[in-house]
């Protein structure tokens, strides 16, 4: 195929990743944007497979080989996976779109020539620009692998989620960072493999370094951060391959996960830097523990159960807690008893609950919960004025009013879910403890508020079984 | 006059893909914002493209370090958007 034919095809696969992303700007349209997205990925291979320079016959193997494996697996991973273990198979995929950028950069260093990479006129000689271009590629890459590893196997409960602090980790990581931009030079100036080599080896190390100090509560923001390197680790190699379908890609994916990121950030009133810095929630907990305890109200499964069958509206503001219990389809029983009933029901969703971005709304649609019924923060939030009963399942730091008033909690100023303000609070826990941010929640000692001991399917249940079994 | 570099054109043109990307994303409802993490992480697999053009260089070396990257964007490409199409189809209207 043309080189300028192949471009052409390169561009509308561009078009079509983009027509994707905008098709997410509704569910309506979400469908109809994947297909474009696929199309864009089929044409893309097909063109780089018709323009191949110089296949061996074990090529033409191996290409179908590695694509069977390799779509086998992921497809069956994408059948079988919890929609609660979303987070960590998004940190997963990021890393293998890591790794695979840094073969791709050193299979380019290794075979300089099928990349057009050469000063023209010499057999091995690179371009000083794309070795700039790959090693960037490289480095990114390795960042994204094994940063990716490490908030997989925090989100997957292999690693404990609290923040580990090495002693001097920002002059640790400083140095790396300096070591890294050195071998940079030295393969740019040298285009030297040992140079290649170590640039990868310190790229791997401070991928680690820079995600094992963030909490388990920070994980939304880098799970959405690993999706932009990801992207820009894309780009670089797209670069390097003068392919303007990787670098369209690289950066809309780059700004994608920066969006992202940006507005995790934002929910938690926090800022990037402060979360990449890590340590939050470190010595909250042990701070706030020996504090006096307010009196709380604790209620039963019955009083929860006459209490939203007697009410107009009830507002369910489910969190994490609702994904570990995974308690999503006991919500949708509460729901359709209490839709039954006559009640108004609807969800609020805080941006930072749950461990990634949007998290509680793909389990409420996996649990067959309509989604005009969800609703963000800022759409409901002036609602729980008006309703009679707020229902908090798993969710603790985003329903704290503190937030609002206490200038002196460390949560000062992060927006958060009215809940406060309707005129009944169920909140189920497991226990007294405090929530993520070691903060106490003065929800709990309010009028208003009823605490429901026990876990969040289980009393979910209850409820339902309360309100279908008895009384009528 | 001397011709453009490609890699300036390259700049250009990632600069501008930015800021379609920024447009784009800031208007992908909160609701699919899960979705639009494992779509995006799909299409960045478009970095196989990479992995063939090496499989395909006729370098042995080239053509390991291929297969390898072929296999772990294949997972990505199918993995990520089976799991979108999975994700999207729960979305539904009431009634």
């Amino acid at each position: 195929m043309s080189p300028n034919l192949a471009a052409i095809g390169y561009l509308i696969a561009a078009v079509c990743f983009i027509v994707s992303l905008r098709g997410l700007s509704s569910p309506a349209t979400s469908q109809r944007g994947l297909q474009a997205g696929i199309l864009g990925m089929g044409l893309a291979i097909v063109i780089t497979l018709l323009s191949l320079q110089q296949p061996s016959v074990l090529a033409y193997v191996l290409i179908p080989a590695a694509l069977v494996i390799g779509g086998g697996a992921g497809f069956y991973i994408a059948r079988t996976v919890a929609m609660t273990a979303m987070p960590q198979l998004v940190a997963a995929f990021h890393s293998l779109v890591g790794l695979a950028a840094v073969f791709v950069a050193a299979g380019a260093f290794a075979s300089p020539e099928a990349f057009h990479i050469l000063v023209p006129g010499t057999t091995d000689t690179i371009k000083g620009l794309s070795l700039v271009e790959m090693g960037l590629g490289a480095v990114v890459g390795a960042i994204t692998f094994t940063g990716s590893i490490i908030a997989f196997a925090k989100l997957q409960a292999i690693m404990g989620s609290a923040p580990i602090m090495l002693p001097a980790r920002h002059v640790i990581n400083i140095a790396i960072g300096v070591i890294i931009l050195l071998l940079l030079i030295w393969l740019i100036v040298a285009q030297s493999t040992t140079a290649f080599v170590l640039l990868i080896l310190f790229s791997l190390l401070i991928g680690v370094l820079l995600i094992i100090p963030i909490g388990g509560a920070d994980m939304p923001v880098v799970v959405s951060m690993l999706n932009s390197y990801s992207g820009w680790a894309a780009a670089g190699i797209g670069f390097t391959l003068n392919n303007q379908a990787l670098i369209i890609t690289g950066a809309l994916v780059g700004s994608s996960g920066a969006i992202l990121s940006y507005i995790m950030c934002k929910a938690m009133n926090r800022s990037f830097i402060s979360v990449i810095l890590g340590g939050f929630g470190e010595t909250g907990g042990a701070a706030t523990a020996g504090g006096e305890q307010k009196p709380v109200k604790a209620g039963s499964a019955e009083d929860a159960a006459f209490m939203m069958q007697n009410a107009q509206k009830v507002i369910i503001v489910p969190g994490y807690g609702m994904a570990v219990a995974q308690a999503q389809h006991s919500v949708r029983e509460l729901y359709d008893a209490l839709t039954k009933e006559g009640v108004e029901v609807k969800f609020a969703i805080h941006p930072v609950a749950g461990r990634m971005p949007g998290h509680m709304n793909v389990l409420l649609a996996e649990a067959n919960i309509p989604y005009d019924v969800v609703f963000e923060m800022d759409d409901i939030n002036s609602e729980f004025g008006q309703a009679d009963v707020a229902y908090v399942i798993g969710a603790n730091d985003i329903t704290n009013p503190a937030a609002k008033t206490d200038k002196t909690s460390p949560i000062y100023g992060m927006p958060v879910l009215d809940v406060d303000r309707a005129k009944a609070v169920f909140f189920v826990k497991r226990s007294m403890a405090a929530g993520y941010a070691g903060i106490e929640n003065t929800l709990f000692s309010q009028d208003n508020t009823m605490m429901l001991f026990g876990d969040a399917k289980k009393m979910t249940e209850s409820i339902v079984k309360a309100m279908t079994g008895g009384g009528h | 006059m001397e011709l453009i570099d490609h890699s300036v054109f390259n700049l250009i043109i990632f600069v501008l893909a930015i800021f379609v990307g920024y447009y784009v994303v800031w208007s992908v409802t909160p609701a699919l914002h899960t979705p639009l993490m494992a779509v995006t992480n799909a299409i960045s697999s478009v970095i196989i493209v990479g992995a063939l053009v090496a499989m395909g260089s006729g370098s042995t070396i080239a053509l390991v370090f291929g297969f390898i990257a072929v296999v772990l964007a294949a997972v990505n490409i199918f993995g990520g958007f089976a799991v979108t199409h999975r994700m999207l189809a729960m979305f539904k209207k009431r009634g």
